[in-house]
């Protein structure tokens, strides 16, 4: 197929086939539906069957590296009795009744780690409704009891005589059966595909050799190409705006304002870039332009006044002088990019009633319907072809849709075809970053030195307020901003969590783990020093004070004893510890650091368990550790955005360095087996990484580390 | 008109020969398998191989390039090329994937120097090929599971 003009694997046909239903999930009508594609078996939203016995799984949610279009149609094919590697993948169009996230209510999308969770049931369902309807189908062709029947590799079996029916044969009759309503669902103990190792990534080959599509790589006839000049400073706005240069560079066909920005449009990416460059612009600049420095000083007044009150235990920060021994610590972490490795992109294509997009989308619904609004058109004349995305960490996930609403205001403008691309330095300035947070402690131990109060205050920007999901604010405590923190699942009797959510014209919002990329952090290594200032390992005292979470003690007893946990290290390594839970898993992470002669950080190896509930391909969680270890010591070691006078300081790479090769550590994976339903995976690796190494450098050097980006030397 | 050797075929290109490379073969080439990360040369989206040697197409101008052997990621067909392949395939390596054809493109020129990579020639040949999703450990893998197909194996020729 020639990919230039229609993206190969997603047929809008089958879009249109999938979505013709008007019920949700197994209800559809499937004999009604089946009648647009001749001959083939559409049991269900999820699952379609050709003649051929070539089994087509809609996917959700968003590949965007995390391995949904590997995990999810082996649910499918546990139930359906297929070969996951034969199964064809296709992303579902946009559509809140019959793709929603079963998490989130009536919207579509992936974040938050949900993808595995909340489809547990679903697509297993969608799977063994298809298996029984051609059972049934089977069982009238073959006249025989349904329950002489079985479904084995793509075919039905009769068990006395030994005749076989492949799927494909039965596909015509059982698209006339009616699907049932609550097919039965395999045991745990039955899985044969559901936990097993050596399932490979459906997306690798295409993935490795350039073929897999990105929004970037749409090509439509007539398409013309856009980047956007935005303000320099946040909420800056157009004062002037002088086009005649920039409409001189050959290629550049025009330059529209837009409501982010100024749109400059060429025939390919290098005339719109050299066309914003020779823009002149004149912005408005607004009286409030924060530094980082100035911000940190703000929030660290903040620290010495009584915040809303997250959790209160016992007596709470009252309880301080009821100790023996008084701790005190500030712990800090700057702005984050997200900073995929695919910069944002999007093609648009736009007629009079009828709106087409192309990107890698992380909330369908909610791109869908802002992408209407910015149209003037209705929802439901948008269309929405989700591709691959290279990488997100929550970047695409945003509630302004910014650079889909982009697209559609340019292609509005000028009447043809848009790609739409945000370059790096775009990406890098552009905001919507991991708020800057800083946490206050106080903490007491008793005559044993066992902690028996902890305070602990958290300052920082709410990701959540004045946005579509204010209303998960509860009590005015913004839970991203305390989850990790407000649910510390030590046994600490006197117990007390404050937030202050200072606002700030710095756009911001959920990074891969969210609240917990900063609260593990700082609560880690807080508990370490108590552990130290009570005479303890950390080790015995994290045991001491989780006696009530089970799953908590399952990763840390697996992580410790595959680390070797105590066994003598060669002088200048140490070890460092640290457990977290978040998106419902539990993660345990043992680094070993070793610290040279000029204080040179090499993180050598990093041991870590993991608790998701039942594994549903192992290899995918193992590779999600693998990335989130990754990513969190990036952060850890080397993130930072730094603000002057309400613009970032960094730019590109260069500037807002990210881990390479050869900092990357031996990382082992080690999970907990379980028979609860999935959990995240996602994110819950990324949490532990920065606590774990920074105890070890403790462990070796007798310093604490209290403000990340560590660097690539320990701090002097 | 530029004249452009690209995996193998000859092809004339209008373009400004201070345009980099990658845009020219995204944009009026259609070869979307090399990709757009920096554009500053630090993250090795974009890496290609010219005459065989690894480098960064987004600083290239295309105007320097008439007459040289360039290979993107569609064209990769040596042997070492196809050993690479399958053993990212067979380990796994990808997970957004963005980077990966930089990743291979940048192997397949270690490999044709250093046929048998030590980690600090992995560290050193591939520091600048950024993976955001972390798939590192998994190229380390990768390159070494090629370079020992490629040395016992019937590609290599064998020893
Ligand atoms: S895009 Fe060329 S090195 Fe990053
Ligand atoms: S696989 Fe996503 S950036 Fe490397």
């Amino acid at each position: 197929m020639n990919k230039h003009f229609a993206p190969s694997g997603l047929s809008r046909r089958s879009f249109l086939v999938l979505s013709a239903g008007t019920g949700i999930g197994l209800t559809l009508a499937a004999g009604d539906i089946s009648a647009a594609e001749p001959g083939s078996f559409t049991a269900n939203a999820f699952v379609a069957i050709g003649t051929d016995g070539k089994v087509t799984v809609t996917v959700k949610h968003l590949e965007m590296g995390q391995g949904v279009a590997t995990g999810l149609p082996v649910l499918v094919a546990e139930e359906l009795e297929v070969d996951p590697a034969a199964i064809r993948v296709k992303f579902a169009p946009a559509d809140a009744k019959l793709y929603n996230n079963l998490f989130w209510g009536p919207s579509q999308g992936t974040g938050g780690s949900t993808a595995t969770a909340n489809s547990w049931e679903q697509l297993r369902k969608a799977g063994a409704a298809a298996r029984e309807m051609l059972i049934e189908a089977a069982a009238r062709r073959l006249k025989v009891d349904r329950a002489t029947l079985t479904a084995r590799n793509g075919e039905i079996v009769h068990g006395p005589s030994g005749r076989r029916l492949s799927y494909g044969a039965l596909v015509a009759d059982a698209a006339k059966l009616a699907p049932p309503a609550d097919p039965p669902l395999k045991a745990v103990a039955d899985f044969r595909l559901i936990g097993t190792s050596g399932i490979r990534r459906g997306d690798s080959k295409t993935k490795n050799d350039g073929t897999a599509l990105y929004g970037g790589d749409i090509r439509l006839p007539g398409m013309v190409t856009a980047v956007v000049a935005r303000p320099p400073v946040f909420g800056a706005t157009l004062k002037t705006l002088d086009r005649t240069a920039a409409l001189r560079v050959a290629g550049v066909v025009a330059v529209v304002p837009i409501s982010s920005g100024v749109a400059v449009v060429g025939d390919d990416f290098w005339a719109a870039q050299q066309g914003r460059a020779a823009l002149k612009l004149d912005w408005t600049l607004p009286a409030e332009r924060p530094s980082s420095e100035t911000i940190r000083a703000d929030f660290a007044h903040l620290l010495d006044q009584p915040g809303m009150i997250a959790r209160h235990d016992g007596d709470g920060a009252a309880a301080l002088s009821q100790g023996v021994k008084r701790l005190s610590a500030v712990y800090e972490v700057p702005y984050l990019a997200h900073a995929p490795m695919e910069p944002l992109s999007c093609v648009v294509r736009l007629s009079k009633a009828r709106c087409e997009i192309w990107a890698g989308s992380q909330l369908q619904t909610l791109d869908q319907a802002l992408a209407a609004k910015a149209a003037g058109l209705k929802p439901e004349q948008v269309e929405i072809n989700t591709l691959y995305a290279g990488g997100s960490f929550g970047r695409r996930a945003n509630p302004t849709s910014d650079y889909i609403v982009e697209g559609v205001e340019v292609a509005k403008a000028v009447g043809a075809p848009v790609r739409l691309i945000w370059t790096r330095e775009d990406d890098i300035a552009g905001g919507y970053y991991r708020p800057l947070f800083v946490h206050g402690f106080d903490a007491a131990l008793d005559a044993a030195g066992a902690p028996l109060a902890w305070h602990h205050r958290i300052v920082g920007q709410s990701i959540l307020a004045g946005g579509p999901f204010a209303a998960m604010i509860k009590d005015g405590i913004d839970v991203t901003s305390v989850e990790g923190a407000a649910n510390l699942p030590y046994a600490i009797h006197h117990l007390q969590v404050e937030l202050h959510s200072p606002k700030l014209p710095v756009p911001v919002l959920w990074w891969r783990s969210v609240g917990s990329s900063h609260t593990a952090f700082a609560t880690e290594c807080f508990l370490d020093e108590l552990a130290q200032a009570g005479g303890k390992d950390p080790l015995e005292l994290r045991r001491a004070l989780l006696a009530g979470h089970p799953r908590h003690l399952g990763v840390l007893e697996l992580a410790v004893a595959k680390a070797g946990w105590g066994n003598p290290l060669p002088a200048g390594t140490g070890r460092g510890l640290a457990v977290h839970e978040c998106f419902n898993s539990v993660v345990a992470q043992v680094a070993e650091v070793t610290i040279g002669p000029k204080g040179e950080i090499k993180v050598d190896r990093v041991v870590c368990a993991v608790d998701c509930g039942v594994a549903v391909t192992p290899d995918v969680i193992r590779a999600q550790m693998e990335g989130g270890i990754a990513f969190g010591l990036s952060a850890a070691l080397l993130g930072e955005i730094t603000l002057k006078d309400g613009a970032a300081v960094q730019s590109n790479f260069h500037d807002y360095r990210c881990l390479r090769m050869s900092e990357m550590p031996r990382v082992e994976v080690h999970i907990v087996p379980s028979t609860a339903a999935p959990t995240g995976v996602g994110e819950p690796g990324v949490p532990p990484i920065a606590p774990a190494v920074c105890n070890a450098i403790f462990a070796v050097t007798g310093k604490r580390i209290r403000r990340l980006p560590i660097g690539n030397t320990v701090p002097s | 008109m530029i004249s452009l050797i690209v995996n193998g075929e000859r092809h004339k290109v209008d373009a400004d020969p201070d345009m980099p490379l990658l845009w020219v073969l995204r944009d009026h080439l259609g070869l979307d398998g090399t990709k757009y990360g920096c554009g500053e040369g630090v993250c090795g989206a974009c890496t290609i191989l010219v005459d065989g040697e690894a480098m960064r197409s987004c600083t290239l101008p295309v105007g320097e390039l008439a007459g040289r052997a360039i290979t993107t990621i569609q064209g990769l067909d040596s042997a070492i090329g196809k050993a690479l392949f399958a053993a990212w395939a067979e380990v796994d390596v990808p997970q957004c994937g963005y980077c990966q054809p930089g990743q291979i493109l940048s192997a397949a020129a270690l490999l044709r120097h250093t046929p048998k990579p030590s980690d600090t020639d992995i560290d050193t040949a591939m520091d600048g090929n950024l993976c955001r999703c972390g798939t590192y450990a998994r190229i380390r893998a990768a390159i070494h599971l090629a370079a020992g197909r490629l040395a016992t194996g019937p590609l290599g020729g064998g020893k």
